[in-house]
């Protein structure tokens, strides 16, 4: 294929799309498939089918607008108008209505406006528009073009520039500056090099990238592939959880079709660049997202990090030069090549430039998927976009950045979602998990899930990890039977820093920080079970006040 | 399926030592669902990195990772079975017992967490005497725990036999689980 064949395509792709006078999407990813979707997409087929306007009227899947609660959900263009909680049965009296007599059913419109204005989806940007499972459509929409422009036009210097200007931050949770990084791979001289792609998204609580593969596969193998021909690299790793079967589909038909166009594989687009990418499935292990890790993990080992240096840029799979970036990442990288680094640059805040995605969930009205602009209020995403917490309840804090982020109270929602701001906080950016708790949960008891879920995860090679942590859980245990002490929450708060300081990997080093934001922000919780034998929450199950009254 | 890092450090050492009077393994092997692994080594070239690729096949295939499967691999790898075994021990995903003819998947990431997913399960175990990670005795059930299904707007979620059940309460899960005894 040649670089002039793109934009035929997507001049076909597009004329085609607009010989229907309406489009029918229904979304197929995993929040609404359990919840109908593939059967709904079928019932919409036949109804269309069935009333006669197959001519008129197109159906076809999409991905996730990121409305997963009022699942499953559909749109009807032209006109973006989203239906919400739609069953099979519905489907041709929708058809009949809105495409036959043109009425909107107002019983079925998603009406939280709420919900998109305060949005900006750069990385979502086809999810919802395109059906994830044709590369033809990611074409239409200017697909594959920023990979013939950096191969045509551009050398691997000035993609790298570019990328640097842009002010990228690696989006996998530490923000490292992507342009930097990939010079990094680039300058290493050893041969061959790799780019990983890290889908391993091992947060409980956070379904950001699934849902980027889910609905835009091509977006990801589209960024990898610029990322390869910038640092040099032939050969190409896509981790995924192998929790994730719809998102393994969807991405081996899409490296399948990518494969047929030439826009992956040999002499690609007609360049000499030649670059491969496999599938590579993880197994459930939380660390193996780690980037030594997940080395290991693709070589076939147990996922146990490595100490750095020699970093993976250096010395990654097989001891060659390898460069390793979470996919969110990797999906920006087009609209840079695009747009020019300078423009991404403007979106978000100085520092950090862009958007991030993230999994809003807990005890807020409207749980989803959302992208917002870096520098956006904690207060914004939990009160205008999530809508605050449910009726009758109370707001008690907002974990950050999955089990090993923070835990922030009411007085912090002021503050700017950046890596700073929240790494300041004593939270992290982490892969996007922003979870909501009200006066149900227990502050106590919330810390020991997060220490528990890392002490599981612990791969047990370095000790502060693997000894520190159960030791920690211990004295959470503790203190929530009532037999907690003051001296304990001394002791709590050294070992947390012990740990922080001491472990091998980013593992250890940050899953203390849920139990040293709730001691630095709810410490009167952990008081009151201790010194006045309560839980607030009344969750916990404190014996001793019981003996003692006794 | 969560395991503490202790539990499994023991059996790791017993269980290899059982392995080894196995190692007669695979010449007795007749059976046919193997051959699905071996175009699955084959396809892979024989390359002993994509390991886990196989565990994944080979769990499909017989739902578990019994431990001639894992000493047929070592033998068409040329893998050490410390080291095969010791990767699928590593990985919560790959189960080495066989589960009950039912699996009952709790998610117990954090948004089903604090939506209450540890009392649904809590009384499942009570009601059904089977606990987290194991199968009753009569073999019907088998309690699963994992974490993050991605389903999160949709929490609690439990997984029953394939079928996603999206806020779900403990009448739905008891209810759903009596249906299938
Ligand atoms: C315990 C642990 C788990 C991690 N899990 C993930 C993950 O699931 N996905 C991811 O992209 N990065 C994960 N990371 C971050 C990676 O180490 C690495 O920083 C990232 O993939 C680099 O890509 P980026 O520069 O594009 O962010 C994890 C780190 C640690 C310490
Ligand atoms: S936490 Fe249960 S589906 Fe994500």
């Amino acid at each position: 294929m040649k670089p002039e064949e793109i934009q035929k395509i997507a001049e076909i792709e597009h004329d085609m799309r607009m010989a229907y006078k309406y489009r029918i999407k229904v979304c197929c990813s995993s929040g609404c498939i359990p919840f109908g979707a593939q059967k709904l997409l079928k019932a919409f087929e036949d109804a269309v089918k069935e009333l006669g306007l197959q001519n008129v009227c197109k159906v076809a899947r999409t991905g996730c607008v990121g409305t997963c609660s009022v699942a499953p959900v559909v749109l009807i263009d032209p006109g973006n108008h989203l239906y919400q909680n739609v069953k099979p049965e519905d489907a041709k009296r929708i058809v009949q209505e809105h495409v036959v007599n043109g009425r909107i059913l107002e019983e079925f419109v998603y009406k939280n406006e709420a919900y998109f204005s305060k949005q900006y989806r750069l990385v979502l940007r086809n999810a919802g528009k395109i059906d994830p499972l044709r590369i033809e459509d990611y074409i239409s929409v200017g697909g594959y073009s920023a990979l013939a422009k950096a191969l045509t036009q551009m050398t691997p210097e000035q993609v790298i520039y570019e990328v640097t200007v842009s002010g990228l931050r690696g989006r996998g949770g530490a923000g490292f500056p992507t342009g930097q990084k990939w010079n990094f791979v680039a300058k290493s001289t050893a041969k061959p090099k790799y780019v990983v792609a890290n889908l391993d998204e091992g947060d409980p609580g956070v379904f950001a990238n699934r849902t980027l593969a889910e609905a835009d596969p091509h977006a990801i193998i589209e960024g990898m592939t610029i990322a390869a021909y910038a640092v040099g690299a032939e050969k190409g790793y896509i981790y995924i959880r192998s929790e994730y079967p719809l998102a393994i589909q969807t991405l081996k038909k899409a490296i399948e079709q990518a494969k047929s166009y030439g826009l992956i594989g040999d002499n690609i687009l007609g360049s000499t660049f030649n670059f491969d990418i496999e599938l590579r499935l993880g197994a459930g292990a939380f660390v193996a997202g780690e980037e030594t890790a997940i080395l290991s993990s693709i070589e076939g080992l147990r996922a146990t990090p490595r100490p750095r240096p020699p970093y993976p840029a250096v010395s990654g799979l097989w001891g060659k030069p390898t460069l390793i970036n979470n996919v969110e990442t990797l999906a920006n990288v087009p609209l840079i090549i695009l747009n020019g680094g300078a423009w991404f640059s403007k979106i978000g805040t100085p520092k950090c430039t862009g958007t991030k995605c993230f999994s809003l969930t807990g005890k807020v009205r409207n749980p989803g998927l959302i992208e917002v602009p870096m520098g956006i209020t904690l207060k914004e995403v939990v009160y205008e976009i999530g809508g605050g917490v449910p009726e009758g309840r109370k707001f008690k804090a907002v974990l950050v950045g999955g089990p090993s982020g923070g835990c922030l109270p009411e007085s912090m929602l002021s503050l700017p979602i950046d890596y700073e701001s929240l790494t300041q906080a004593g939270a992290i950016m982490g892969s996007g998990g922003i979870v909501v708790i009200d006066d149900e949960s227990c502050i106590v008891d919330t810390a020991r899930f997060f220490i528990d879920f890392c002490m599981d995860e612990s791969c047990g090679k370095c000790v502060p990890c693997r000894a520190g942590l159960p030791k920690v859980r211990e004295i959470l245990d503790k203190i929530m039977v009532g037999e907690g002490t003051e001296e304990d929450l001394k002791v709590l708060e050294e070992l947390s820093y012990l740990i922080k300081d001491a472990s091998l990997c980013g593992l250890g080093q940050t899953a203390p920080n849920p139990v040293l934001t709730t001691l630095n922000y709810f410490k009167k919780e952990y008081l009151s079970h201790i010194l006045d034998g309560k839980c607030p929450a009344g969750k916990c199950n404190i014996k001793r006040m019981e003996v003692v009254k006794k | 399926m969560t395991k503490n890092i202790y539990s499994n450090r023991l059996p790791v050492v017993q269980q290899l030592r059982e392995a080894n009077e196995l190692s007669e393994y695979p010449k007795t092997v007749s059976d046919k669902r193997i051959i699905l692994i071996d175009k699955t080594i084959a396809a892979y070239g024989y390359r002993r990195d994509a390991l886990l690729e196989k565990l994944h096949v080979a769990q499909n295939i017989y739902g578990y990772l019994e431990k001639k499967i894992l000493l047929h691999i070592s033998e068409k790898l040329k893998i050490p079975p410390s080291q095969v075994y010791g990767v699928a021990t590593f990985y919560n995903y790959f189960k080495l017992k066989k589960p009950g003819s039912h699996a009952i998947t709790f998610c117990l990431g954090t948004a089903c967490y604090v939506k209450g997913a540890e009392e649904i399960l809590s009384a499942v175990e009570r009601e059904f005497n089977v606990k987290r990670g194991e199968t009753s005795a009569d073999g019907k059930i088998s309690i699963f725990v994992t974490r993050c299904v991605g389903a999160c707007a949709m929490a609690p979620n439990v997984i029953i036999d394939d079928e996603m059940i999206g806020k779900a309460t403990k009448e739905t899960v008891l209810d759903k689980i009596r249906s299938l005894l």
